[in-house]
């Protein structure tokens, strides 16, 4: 095996009483792919930053070729030749891609070397196939443009290293395969790259090697992820065996929500055409398609978000007339939605307040105008014991969880209070396997109990698990229903690219 | 109203427009520096308070005007470091440092003229700029004797005005400044000292704010006086949302809202004389709320506005 390009030795972190990382011990060599696995908050991003000089650690030491360094910022580590895409991007909207790229590079005589910049792009887009238009704001990208980016800058800097922090969990699975190819590109040119995933069939496709953490430690390593097996992996990760949820046959009951010819218009993004759904008492039904076909104004109307232009919702056999978030749940809707950060929780709030946020108002939680902190502070503690939430405490800062615990924080709001429909978007991006697992049995409980829940995703596997019945959405049109013994990853794919339903 | 719109078409009319849009356009570039960088400095009014006071008194102890501007820019630079330290360095609210360095730049402005000059009757005065007509150019009917027969800060913001949006929008230092207005991290990680950037840009933002004083009390009155500002502070913070952050932008809102107060003042001599003088004085301000609810709706600030940077948070 050639030298390692970067080194990092007995590396130990901690945030207050947390320790995110104990002296962990990670190389990789020039060409190869190193995947980095654990659970949520087992602390690979805080190694990771810890790498790209944006966290100090409290202990440890990293080594680029051999020779140690000191890296105590970005700059420090761009200049080692460590390049980050990190979980949440790093990029202004409202600026250009040029812009973007040429942050911080110095310019010519004084200004921005804008021809010298398009050189560089032209020239990376060529040797990865990463191709971008110079001038669109980034806002104007998708997501998996704006992932491109990132790439880009970082190798536009001369990185040597890469590290992708989960990258594919915001990529649709056709975005997959370009990534990875551009991927397979750099290490073969002899950069080193560390990718995050919890998606183990992924890491097993692309990675050399794996470094395994568990609580903050190195829990193991896998010399030969192709021929690992995705339990054995994921053993390493939890420390115990994950055994995937068997889903009953289903007792389907009333239907509990009706969508009747709903359309909507005037906003941005996909609108709905004419669509018509219905959910049973004691079903799954998933919305299947690429994102950005109407899934987000299907769940802004449904969880009362945004009214409709024309057509009828009922919840429990009432019709919705005034769509607003709160007739919606009191008519018994629960939802989770698709950002965790942004419309999920308030992440400057403590925990235990974003938890009772939706139902502030009630007996529960307040009475006479004023707030009662210790039932909120209760119910809290309550559920962090009941989900495992790991956190210091109710009181801790929302914005400070790891992402599956955010989500087990928001399902465990929802769950509470018995929702006769629950809706959710994406519920297991970014969560690991044990969190998802985990994930997946509370909706199936929740199915035996006579909700009826509708999952909106782009992961057929996690449909196809969990589902009784699985629509597919394409340019704002339910396209076809397919139950649950027809549907199959070939035919969703093929009704997802908008080629005609059958009936 | 045929007696005003005879005034507006008037030599005199169009030279005093540019003069009362000069102190606002250094003042509104200034601002909108610093916010471009993520930093809403409501220290203005005091800062231009403060340098008109420290510019006239050097002036009126050297006998030189450059040095007083100097001493206006430097004394603009000083307390632009002062709002960066609390603000930037130390992270605190962007809102309270900046009343704080208000009230502190004024009060000192205040003592300090008290002792230097104790309690005159009659105020001290000094010879101010006199108008530098630029050859050929002020020959230029209409247009000559107005743009170009004026101070010298005067052709000074002239520049400025294309200076900085070529600051900016073309050098690399202007790109760090938007960015870190609008993602410190992306900037952070791509290796620009978010700190750094925004030191320099209140800083630069305080040096503009000084020119701003520096011409109130040494070319428009040459003296000073405790209302030589006057609230022209507060307007430029309204004036930078009005100009959406951009140069050219602000200073074409510097010059509307110049245009409307040279107008009351006409309005005010023009014999319109049975309407309370304090009506006309209201005008430009009214303006300036009805053309910021107008024209703002669609302005978006950056992102990463009133928002201190610390790394190690999420
Ligand atoms: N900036 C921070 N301040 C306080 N605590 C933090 C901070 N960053 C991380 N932590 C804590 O450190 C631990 C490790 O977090 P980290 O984000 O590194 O996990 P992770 O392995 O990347 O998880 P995920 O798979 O969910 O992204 C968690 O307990 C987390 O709450
Ligand atoms: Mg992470």
């Amino acid at each position: 095996m050639p030298a390692p390009l970067i080194e990092m030795r007995g590396i130990t972190k901690s945030f207050g009483a947390v320790k995110a990382n104990e002296a962990v011990d990670l190389s990789v060599a020039p060409g190869e792919i190193l995947g980095l696995l654990g659970e949520n908050g087992a602390g690979k991003t805080t190694l990771m930053n810890v790498l790209f000089g944006a966290y100090a650690p409290d202990a440890g030491e990293i080594l680029v070729q051999g020779q140690p360094v000191r890296i105590t910022s970005s700059a420090d580590a761009l200049a080692a030749g460590i390049g980050m895409v990190h979980q949440h991007f790093h990029l202004a909207p409202r600026l250009t891609v040029l812009e973007n790229l040429l942050i911080g590079i110095p310019g010519k005589s004084g200004r921005i070397d804008r021809a010298g910049g398009l050189a560089r792009l032209a020239e990376i887009g060529r040797q990865h196939g990463l191709t971008l238009d110079p001038d669109l704001p980034v806002s104007a990208l998708s997501v998996g443009e704006q992932q491109r980016l990132e790439i880009v800058k970082a190798l536009f800097r001369g990185a040597r290293l890469l590290i992708l922090d989960e990258p594919t969990a915001v990529l649709a699975p056709s975005e997959v395969d370009g990534l990875f190819s551009a991927l397979r590109s750099m290490a073969a040119q002899g950069l080193g790259i560390i990718f995050i995933s919890h998606k183990l069939n992924e890491v097993r496709a692309l990675t050399h090697r794996c470094t395994v953490l568990r609580h903050g430690r190195v829990a193991g390593r896998v010399d030969d992820p192709a021929n690992t097996t995705s339990a054995a992996m994921a053993q390493l990760m939890c420390g115990h065996e994950i055994v995937p949820p068997a889903r009953g046959p289903s007792t389907p009951g009333a239907d509990v929500l009706t969508l009747d010819g709903i359309s909507t218009s005037k906003h941005a993004g996909t609108v709905l055409r004419d669509v018509s759904l219905a959910v049973r008492a004691g079903e799954i039904l998933g919305i299947a398609g690429v994102s950005g076909n109407g899934q987000r104004a299907l769940a802004e109307v449904i969880s009362g978000v945004r009214a409709p232009d024309a057509g009828r919702m009922t919840i429990a056999g009432q019709t919705v007339s005034r769509f607003s978030p709160r007739e919606v749940q009191a008519l018994g809707l629960g939802r989770i939605p698709e950002d965790r950060m942004t419309t999920g929780l308030v992440t400057n709030l403590p925990l235990a307040d974003s938890m009772v946020l939706p139902r502030i108002g009630t007996a529960a939680f307040s009475a006479k105008g004023l707030l009662k902190p210790d039932a909120i502070r209760a119910f809290a503690e309550e559920q962090i014991k009941a989900y495992d939430i790991r956190c210091p405490g109710p009181m801790t800062r929302a914005g400070a969880l790891s992402g599956g615990n955010l989500q087990k924080a928001l399902l465990a709001r929802e769950l509470a209070f018995d929702p006769k429909v629950l809706i959710v978007s994406q519920p297991t991006r970014g969560l690991d396997i044990g969190a998802a697992r985990f994930i997946h049995e509370k909706f199936l409980d929740m199915r035996a109990k006579g909700c009826g829940i509708i999952v909106i995703g782009e992961d057929l596997e996690e449909l196809l698990v969990l589902c009784d019945r699985i629509a597919v959405m394409y340019e704002g049109r339910i396209v076809d229903t397919l139950g649950s013994a027809e549907a199959t990853i070939a035919r969703l794919g093929l009704l997802m690219t908008g080629a005609e339903g059958h009936s | 109203m045929s007696v005003v719109l005879e005034q507006i078409f008037q030599v005199g009319f169009l030279a005093a427009i540019i003069r009362i849009a000069t102190p606002l356009a250094f003042a509104t570039l200034g601002e909108m520096f610093s916010e471009r960088a993520g930093v809403l400095n409501l220290g203005i009014e005091g800062i231009m308070l403060l340098c008109a006071m420290t510019g006239f008194t050097a002036t009126s102890l050297s006998g030189s005007l450059w040095f007083g501007v100097l001493v206006a820019v430097l004394t603009g630079m000083l307390m632009g470091a002062l709002h960066a330290l609390f603000t930037v360095a130390l992270g605190l609210s962007q809102h309270v440092c900046g009343i704080g360095v208000t009230l502190f730049s004024s009060g000192l402005a205040y003592f300090l003229y008290r002792l230097i000059f104790g309690q005159q009757s009659v105020p001290p005065a000094i010879k101010g700029f006199q108008t530098l007509p630029i050859p050929v150019l002020s020959d230029i009917p209409v247009l000559g004797p107005a743009v170009f027969n004026q101070f010298a800060l005067v052709y000074m913001a002239i520049i400025a005005i294309p200076l900085a949006a070529f600051v900016l929008y073309r050098t690399p230092w202007g790109l760090s400044v938007r960015m870190v207005g609008e993602n410190p991290r992306a900037a952070d990680s791509a290796g620009v000292s978010v700190i750094a950037t925004r030191f320099q840009a209140v800083i630069l933002g305080g040096a503009l704010m000084g020119l701003a004083g520096a011409f109130l009390s040494m070319a428009q009155f040459n003296a000073f006086t405790f209302g030589v500002v006057s609230g022209r502070g507060w307007v430029a913070i309204a004036l930078v949302v009005f100009g959406r952050w951009d140069p050219w932008r602000s200073a074409g809102a510097a010059l509307l809202f110049a245009f409307v107060d040279a107008l009351q003042l006409r309005m005010q001599a023009s014999g319109l004389g049975h309407i309370p003088y304090e009506a006309f004085l209201m005008l430009p301000f009214i303006f300036t709320i009805v053309a910021m609810a107008v024209m703002s709706r669609n302005a978006v600030a950056p992102s990463a506005l009133l928002k201190p940077f610390r790394r190690e948070e999420r």
